[in-house]
């Protein structure tokens, strides 16, 4: 069977998904099954038949799982917010029109990935004007305390979501052609006499840091792990230039911090350079010198700035039954009632759920009266709503979904040949996944939550564009990457 | 590279693990404690929602409870109202989100909810249907309860009537009694009432006995094979039971006396003897047969419920040290004195009723679905055996003289006969207030019901106060058919 064939074959289960959960749904509002789920799933699946007949003649020989992976999840995110608010899931399904769309677009604009390679400046400077953008007055607009979106007129607009994608981009190029010069062969082991000296006076001057500075475990850790990590570096004496991009893009993901004030996309940013940067160069002490650091400046913004304390606060204390004046009403209450409301209720809804959960349409999202129980249900707290009417099985299906779809993307990585190429597929699919671990992570208190959306999934038209556009290059890569192979017979 | 592609999707793979550990952490493995956190408003708001199932009578047919709509919509939500008034607010008890539940309403509430398990749930989902409360169908008798109601006039008190074949609980009552519908709107007052309208005097109070303790010697005097119902024992009034004189009833000196008849005449020192005759042990033991020492094992909440036995001055249950001698005729001293609830006397009468074979004692006699499938129907079930069936003819004979011709005259029905035993406990600082008892159960040859009464804090006897209740109670009870 063809690549493109079990492509086809892949999107049926998905469709057959689109109208169950569909019948789910109406079933629970309305009491009989109407026409209407079936209309809904028939039209699923001509879209996604149309974008697959684009790919089978656009992209022959690309990944076949990926589309229909793909699908999967935007068909679990249109179900899920057709059951939250039909008017919505109504908007998200033009924005999947207008996604496959841009994923056409861009298979079609783009016809060699490589000559992304050339304007990786423009890019670049591009993606960052972009990030800047909601931090200008007239058409920025503040989410939760954070500057995420712009607003031009009636339309609303989140440019992280593409940023993402252009320092990908840039740094992939980037990397591929400094990932060897940052470090140099292995050099050969220092007679013992040395090391002892070489490790022993750094240690020393840590453990005299700690004792000076009073800091506290984590601290400690942080400074010993960043100290050794740096002798690492230091001791292959790369170049001084070199560290110039490493110490950007760590000031970029700090500006993010400050300005942009959103540790989620600061996270994933940071995130998806390291992964770059440690493929690229297969060097954990590179990594561990910017985990260090990125983790210190969190910590030490988490001091300074009161938005990223704030969501500290609530991670560490939310079920706190502390008595604070709530910010936003006004009123004398409960921790767990204002500041840490949001995260709490995401956990009595995933509570509520169990096993097997509520089913589809069932669970409770509002109080008799209007009070909201799951705030946010169709963006960041989707997840818990999915745990509410899934359960546990359900949510684990859709993370093995994500991790599927990981799978797959690093696959075309490892199928690649050239540096750009591999570099540019882990990296498009780590930001994703660091996406969905920081989004989910969020709402299960691994980490503090912050407002990301859960790719494919939540509502939002700016994720959906451009997690289409992230799709559509990672087929792009494993096209031509699958196709060397075929050519070179490795790949049955 | 691609050893860094591997290991970093290792990464991923253990981060996406975290992920779903977490997940499942909140989701099963805390939910409890999440859904017990006071911050969580989930199940209270859900069950708001759901029509509750009704509370209905024995009959089928009189609604004891039912759940009315209020608002449309999303916005509609149930409350409960109680068409009986006080009628049934003991057994039937209340529910309010904002005053919690207790009685049936707490212990059947799984029910009443309509909750189901896991798969149920799943199938539910599937059809498509909304979650709504099952009917309880209770073993409560309107007739029987109303002439309980009646018999006890507005006098504090408890009457309580067991099937003794089925352990099916015909009439709890409790005077006073509370309106359930008032409790949204005066649950504090009702809470302070110094009357105690809210504590059901059923299981929840323990009073002095009296002489209706005599049967439980009498049943651990005559199984333990001490006694005979024809043994001589001297019924001369006073005499010395550990160190102090203890004289029968009105001061009468009955001289040598059958058992039969001491029992017939509530004879104090025969049965004071007796139980020093039998032990502390051997009451003790036949104490637990009936039930004593536990909660009952009723459909009703735990917290609502208080053990019967031997409790010293301190308020401890004991098992030794007490005076046996004025424990065997239902008193007691600050060593270790009998109380009991008046629903463990009613089990007392229906294990003698039922062959010495007790039986659980049961509010509930079914659930119904609303399409009318019954989802669980309660079955008689065996509590303990008591003691020998010859024992339980020997105390039922010795008992229907007690009616016939003894203390408890006042219980006679026409046409059908009683076995019973009367009791007069003197209660008060300095005994001026007496705790009258009247148990039996009717008629003789092939009992149907089993029946306790008690007026709480009045003047008068068991024979002359709580004996014409009971006769009302029977006759209403007996006059359904059966029931």
């Amino acid at each position: 069977m063809s690549a493109r064939t079990r492509e086809l074959f892949g999107l049926l289960p998905v469709s057959l998904l689109v109208v169950a959960g569909f019948a789910a749904v109406l079933a629970t509002r309305t009491e009989d099954i109407q026409d209407a789920t079936l209309t809904y799933g028939a039209v699923f699946l001509g879209l996604c038949v149309v974008a697959h007949l684009f790919i089978r003649a656009r992209l022959p020989d690309a990944d076949p799982y990926l589309f229909p992976l793909a699908a999967l999840l935007a068909a679990i995110g249109l179900v899920l917010i057709y059951r939250i608010d039909p008017e919505l899931a109504r908007e998200q399904a033009q924005w999947f029109v207008v996604g496959l769309v841009f994923f056409c677009a861009t298979i079609l604009l783009i016809r060699d990935h490589h000559v992304l390679e050339r304007y990786r400046y423009l890019i670049a400077a591009g993606s960052i004007a972009l990030l800047v953008l909601p931090r200008l007055p007239g058409i920025g607009a503040q989410v939760n305390g954070a500057f995420l979106a712009i607003e031009l007129g009636p339309i609303k607009f989140q440019p992280a979501e593409f940023a993402k994608l252009g320092i990908i981009v840039f740094l992939a190029s980037y990397l591929r052609e400094t990932g060897d010069i940052l470090v140099r062969p292995r050099l050969r082991p220092l007679p013992y006499q040395r090391q002892i000296l070489l490790y022993g006076v750094p240690a020393l001057l840590t453990l005299l840091a700690v004792l000076v500075l009073g800091l506290g475990p984590a601290g400690s850790v942080l400074l010993a792990v960043f100290v050794a990590s740096l002798v690492a570096v230091l001791r292959e004496r790369p170049s001084p230039k070199h560290f110039g991009p490493l110490l950007l893009v760590w000031g970029l993901a700090m500006l993010m911090l400050i300005f942009i004030r959103d540790l989620g996309s600061s996270l994933m940013f940071f995130g998806g350079f390291l992964a770059l940067l440690y493929v690229a160069t297969g060097r954990l002490s590179l990594v561990g010198v910017g985990v260090t650091m990125f983790f210190g400046g969190a910590f030490f913004f988490a001091e300074q700035v009161s938005h990223v304390r704030d969501r500290f606060d609530v991670w560490l204390d939310t079920f706190s039954t502390e008595r604070v004046r709530c910010p936003t009403t006004g009123e004398v209450t409960e921790f767990v009632n204002c500041q840490g409301y949001q995260i709490a209720q995401s956990l009595f809804a995933q509570a509520d759920g169990g096993l097997f959960g509520e089913g589809f349409g069932r669970s409770l999202l509002e109080a008799p009266g209007g009070n909201i129980l799951i705030p946010a249900p169709h963006t960041d707290l989707i997840y818990s709503v999915l745990v509410n009417e899934a359960g546990l099985f359900g949510a684990a299906g859709l993370v093995g979904a994500y991790l599927l779809l990981v799978f797959r993307g690093f696959k075309i990585s490892m199928l690649a040949a050239d540096g750009f190429s591999k570099l540019l597929a882990v990296g498009l699919t780590s930001v994703l996944a660091i996406q969905v671990f920081v989004i989910v992570g969020g709402v299960t208190r691994v980490i503090p939550l912050t407002g990301v959306t859960l790719p494919l999934v939540s509502y939002g038209g700016s994720s959906l564009l451009a997690n289409m556009v992230l799709l559509a290059l990672l087929l792009i890569v494993s096209d031509s990457a699958r196709r060397d192979r075929i050519r070179r017979g490795g790949l049955v | 590279m691609n050893r860094q592609i591997a290991q970093l999707f290792g990464l991923f793979v253990l981060l996406f693990a975290v992920l779903v550990a977490f997940t499942s952490y909140w989701s099963v493995l805390d939910a409890e404690g999440l859904e017990d956190n006071p911050s969580n408003r989930r199940a209270l708001i859900r069950e708001q929602k759901i029509p509750r199932g009704l509370i209905l009578a024995a009959d089928g047919d009189t609604v004891l409870a039912r759940s009315i709509p209020r608002g449309r919509g999303e916005d509609r939500i149930f409350t409960r109202i109680y068409p009986t008034r006080g009628l049934f607010s003991h057994p039937v008890g209340y529910s309010f989100i904002r005053n919690g539940r207790i009685s049936l309403e707490q212990s059947r509430n799984d029910a009443l909810a309509g909750e189901e398990d896991e798969f149920e749930s799943i199938f539910t989902g599937l059809e498509g249907k909304e979650r709504e409360g099952l009917d309880v169908v209770t073993n409560l008798s309107v007739p029987g309860t109303e002439a309980a109601v009646a018999g006890l006039a507005g006098r504090k008190g408890a009457v309580v009537a067991i099937e003794p074949q089925t352990g099916k609980v015909r009439v709890m009552v409790s005077v006073p009694e509370y309106d359930a519908n008032l409790i949204p709107t005066e649950f504090g007052r009702l809470n302070r009432d110094p009357n105690k309208p809210t504590l059901n005097r059923t299981t929840q109070e323990l009073y002095p006995p009296g002489s209706t303790f005599k049967v439980v010697t009498a049943t651990a005097a005559l199984d333990s094979g001490k006694v005979t119902p024809e043994s001589i024992i001297d019924g001369s009034s006073p005499r010395e039971v550990s160190g102090v004189p203890l004289a029968n009833a009105g001061g009468v000196s009955f001289g040598p006396i059958s058992f039969t008849d001491a029992l017939t005449n509530s004879v104090n020192t025969v049965f004071a003897q007796v139980g020093e005759t039998i032990g502390r042990g051997t009451l003790v033991e036949y104490m637990k047969r009936f039930g004593f020492y536990e909660d009952p094992p009723l459909d009703y909440p735990d917290t609502q419920m208080v053990p019967s036995g031997i409790i010293n001055g301190d308020g401890e249950y004991v098992e030794g040290g007490f005076d046996v001698g004025r424990v065997a005729i239902g008193q007691g001293g600050l060593e270790g004195e009998i109380r009991s609830a008046p629903l463990q006397m009613a089990q007392v009468a229906a294990a003698v009723a039922n062959g010495g074979r007790l039986m659980k004692p049961q509010l509930t006699d079914r659930v119904v679905r609303k399409d009318g499938r019954v989802a669980e129907r309660i079955e008689p079930d065996l509590q303990s055996r008591v003691m020998k069936p010859e024992t339980a003819d020997q105390l039922t004979a010795m008992m229907s003289r007690v009616v016939e011709e003894g203390t408890g005259t006042a219980a006679a029905l026409s046409g059908i006969t009683v076995a019973g035993k009367t009791g007069t406990a003197e209660v008060g600082a300095n005994r001026e207030f007496t705790q009258p008892w009247f148990i039996a159960f009717a008629p003789v040859d092939n009992p149907r019901m089993a029946i306790a009464v008690t007026v709480e804090r009045t003047t008068g006897q068991g024979g002359t106060v709580a004996a014409p209740i009971a006769k009302q109670v029977l006759e209403a009870l007996l006059g359904e058919g059966g029931g």
